[in-house]
C-alpha cells in the first residue's frame, strides 16, 4: 500500500546549519492501516509527514503509493491520491469561500477542473448528510463563509474534505492541536469514525501519547529523524503512556549515555 | 466659467469614459481581489489595448475586430507576466513592473515610432465615440453587462473555483490538487485582456491611442474597486454578493471620473489630478486594512 524506502532529508545541506531532519528510513503501511506517529519537537515527525505530501521533495530513497511511484510528482500532483489535515484550523479551508464550495474543491480533489457552472442538488445533498454526520450543526449553512465558523467547525469540515472523496492515504498532523480539550475530542471522535467506516489508511502525528495508543492499529515513536519503537495490533492495545515514557527516556539517555563516553 | 450647465454638458462624456475606466477595473479585480497579487503590467497592457486597436482601424479591419486582437495581445501580456512571476520565481509586482517598462519600446514599435496615432471617427466607423456620447453610452452598457456576466459565470465554474480557492488560501488549493501556478496564468492573462480591451475601447471614443494613455491605469483601477466597495459597505453592508461586487467596480470607475469632471469644472489646476487620486487610493487603502485589524482579521 504505502511503501518508503530508505527516504533522507538534510535541510540547509553543506553549511553551519545542516540538519538531518530524516535518516534513511522505511515504513510500510497495509491497505486500512491507522498509524499514530509521537516523539519530541524536531524528532522528524511533520517532515516524514511534508515528504509524503510532497511539500519537501525528499533527498533520498522513494516513495511507492498504490503501487505508484509518486517520489518525483509535485504537491498538487499527489492530492490526487493523499488528503491532508493540517494543525492550523485555518489552512485547511478557504475562509471567503462558501461551505458547499469547499467542499464541492474537495469533491473534485486532484481531478481536472471543467467549466462546470455551480453544483447540483445531488451534489447538494450530498454535502448535506455528510455535514450531519459531523454533529456540527453545519448541515443547514451551505452557504455560510467558512471564515464565520469556529475553529472546530473548521477542522471538522476540514476531515470532511479530506474523505468525502476517498483518499488512498489520509495525513493528520496534528490536526486537534490547536483546539481546546473538548473540541479536540470531538474531532478525534469525528476522525476515527471517518476513517474507520470509510477504511482509510491513515497517518496521525500527535503530542498526545493517550490519543497515539488509543487511536489506530499501530504505533511509532520517533527521534532523530529515525523510527526508534514500532508497536502494533495486540501488542499496542495493552500499552500504557508510562511504557512509552519510559521506553522514551531510555532511548534517549542511552544516547547521552554514547554522547558522554564519546566526550570522555 | 464656472456654471452649473458647463457641468452638466461635461457629465456625460465623463460617464462614459467612467464605464470604460470601470472596465479595465473589473480586470485590476481579478488580480487584485481575486488573487491578492498586485500587478502593474496593466498600465502597459492598456496603452497596447488602445494601440493595438487604432493600429489596425486604421489599417481598414473592422472596429470590433480589432477590440478582439487588444483582448488576445492583453492575454498574451499577462501570461508574460504570469510566467516571470511563477516560472521565473519574481515576484509579481517586478514581474508586472518589468513587463511594463518594457510593453514601452513594443507599443513604439506598433506605433512606428509615434507618440500617438489618430483614428477619424468620421471615416472609421467606430464602436464608440466621442462624436456620438449617446450610442456610446448604450453601447458601453452593453458591453459591461456582457463582461460582468461573463466573468461571474466563470468563477462559478470549477476552474473559477479552483482559482479563488488559490486566491484566498494556497496551502489548501494545494492540497485540493490544484495548481496554484496554471490558476495565476490564467487570471493575469485574462486580467490584461480585460485591461487592454478596455484601452482599445478608450482610444476609440477618444478618436486616437496614445503612448502613455495607461500611465498610472492600476491606480485609477484600484480607485474605482475601493468606491466600489465604499458604496456596497454604505447601502448594502450585509452584501457578499459577487454580482454586486463586480457592479460596483463598474459605478466606482463612473463615479472616480466625474469626480475628475468636477475637480476639472472647479478649474483646479488638472496637473495635481494624480496627486489627488494617488491621496484618495492611499487614505482608502489605509482605512480598509484600519478596519479589517479592528475585525481582528
Amino acid at each position: 500500500m504505502l511503501k518508503v524506502e530508505n527516504i533522507s532529508k538534510v535541510f540547509n545541506k553543506d553549511t553551519v546549519n545542516e540538519k538531518k531532519a530524516i535518516t534513511n528510513l522505511n515504513l510500510h503501511l497495509n491497505e486500512g492501516d491507522f498509524l499514530t506517529i509521537i516523539g519530541s519537537n524536531g524528532a522528524g515527525k511533520s517532515t516524514l509527514l511534508n515528504c509524503i505530501a510532497g511539500t519537501y521533495q525528499i533527498d533520498d530513497g522513494s516513495i511507492v503509493l498504490d503501487g505508484n511511484d509518486i517520489t518525483k510528482l509535485k504537491q498538487f500532483e499527489r492530492a490526487k491520491y493523499i488528503a491532508r489535515v493540517f494543525q492550523d484550523p485555518l489552512l485547511g479551508t478557504a475562509a471567503d469561500m462558501e461551505i458547499q464550495e469547499n467542499l464541492s474543491l474537495a469533491l473534485h480533489r486532484g481531478e481536472k477542473r471543467n467549466l462546470r457552472y455551480g453544483i447540483t442538488n445531488k451534489e447538494k445533498e450530498l454535502f448535506k448528510q455528510n455535514l450531519s454526520l459531523l454533529n456540527l450543526h453545519l448541515e443547514d449553512r451551505l452557504t455560510s463563509k467558512v471564515g464565520l465558523l469556529s475553529g472546530g467547525q473548521r477542522q471538522g469540515l476540514t476531515l470532511l474534505m479530506a474523505t468525502i472523496k476517498k483518499p488512498s492515504l489520509l495525513l493528520l498532523d496534528e490536526h486537534t492541536a490547536a483546539l481546546d480539550p473538548i473540541t479536540a475530542r470531538n474531532v478525534l471522535e469525528i476522525t476515527d469514525k471517518l476513517v474507520n467506516e470509510n477504511h482509510i489508511t491513515t497517518i496521525m502525528v500527535t503530542h498526545n501519547m493517550q490519543d497515539a495508543i488509543d487511536y489506530g492499529n499501530r504505533l511509532i515513536m520517533m527521534n532523530d529523524g529515525k523510527i526508534i519503537f514500532d508497536i502494533s495490533g495486540e501488542q499496542k492495545k495493552k500499552l500504557k503512556k508510562e511504557d512509552l515514557i519510559n521506553k522514551f527516556a531510555q532511548i534517549t539517555n542511552s544516547e547521552l549515555n554514547n554522547d558522554a563516553m564519546l566526550l570522555g | 466659467m464656472i456654471t452649473l450647465s458647463n457641468l452638466i454638458t461635461r457629465l456625460p462624456s465623463g460617464i462614459v469614459q467612467g464605464i470604460i475606466w470601470g472596465i479595465m477595473a473589473l480586470g485590476v479585480y481579478l488580480t487584485f481581489k481575486i488573487l491578492h497579487i498586485s500587478d502593474l503590467s496593466v498600465d502597459g497592457s492598456f496603452s497596447s489595448g488602445g494601440i493595438v486597436s487604432v493600429m489596425l482601424i486604421t489599417a481598414n479591419i473592422n472596429p470590433l475586430l480589432s477590440l478582439t486582437a487588444s483582448f488576445i495581445f492583453g492575454l498574451l501580456i499577462g501570461t508574460t507576466t504570469a510566467l516571470l512571476h511563477t516560472k521565473a520565481k519574481i515576484p509579481a509586482i517586478l514581474a508586472g513592473i518589468l513587463v511594463q517598462f518594457g510593453l514601452y519600446s513594443i507599443n513604439l514599435k506598433l506605433t512606428n515610432g509615434s507618440a500617438n496615432v489618430g483614428c477619424n471617427p468620421d471615416v472609421f466607423n467606430l464602436l464608440v465615440s466621442a462624436r456620438n456620447i449617446n450610442s456610446s453610452l448604450i453601447t458601453l452598457l452593453i458591453i459591461a453587462a456582457i463582461l460582468t456576466a461573463l466573468i461571474y459565470w466563470f468563477f462559478g465554474t470549477n476552474i473559477g473555483r479552483a482559482i479563488r480557492a488559490c486566491g484566498n488560501n494556497g496551502q489548501m488549493s494545494t492540497a485540493m490538487g490544484i495548481n496554484n501556478n496554471t490558476c495565476k496564468i490564467i487570471t493575469l492573462a485574462l486580467s490584461n485582456g480585460l485591461v487592454a480591451l478596455s484601452g482599445g475601447l478608450m482610444s476609440q471614443y477618444q478618436g486616437f491611442c496614445d503612448i502613455n494613455m495607461g500611465k498610472g491605469a492600476i491606480v485609477i483601477g484600484l480607485a474605482a474597486i475601493i468606491i466600489g466597495e465604499c458604496i456596497v459597505k454604505f447601502l448594502l453592508p450585509k452584501c457578499t454578493n459577487f454580482y454586486v461586487r463586480l457592479t460596483s467596480t463598474i459605478v466606482g470607475g463612473i463615479i472616480y471620473y466625474i469626480v475628475m469632471v468636477i475637480i476639472l469644472w472647479l478649474r483646479i489646476n488638472s496637473n495635481d489630478l494624480k496627486l489627488f487620486t494617488a491621496i484618495i487610493v492611499a487614505v482608502f487603502l489605509a482605512l480598509g486594512n484600519a478596519n479589517k485589524e479592528m475585525e481582528g482579521q
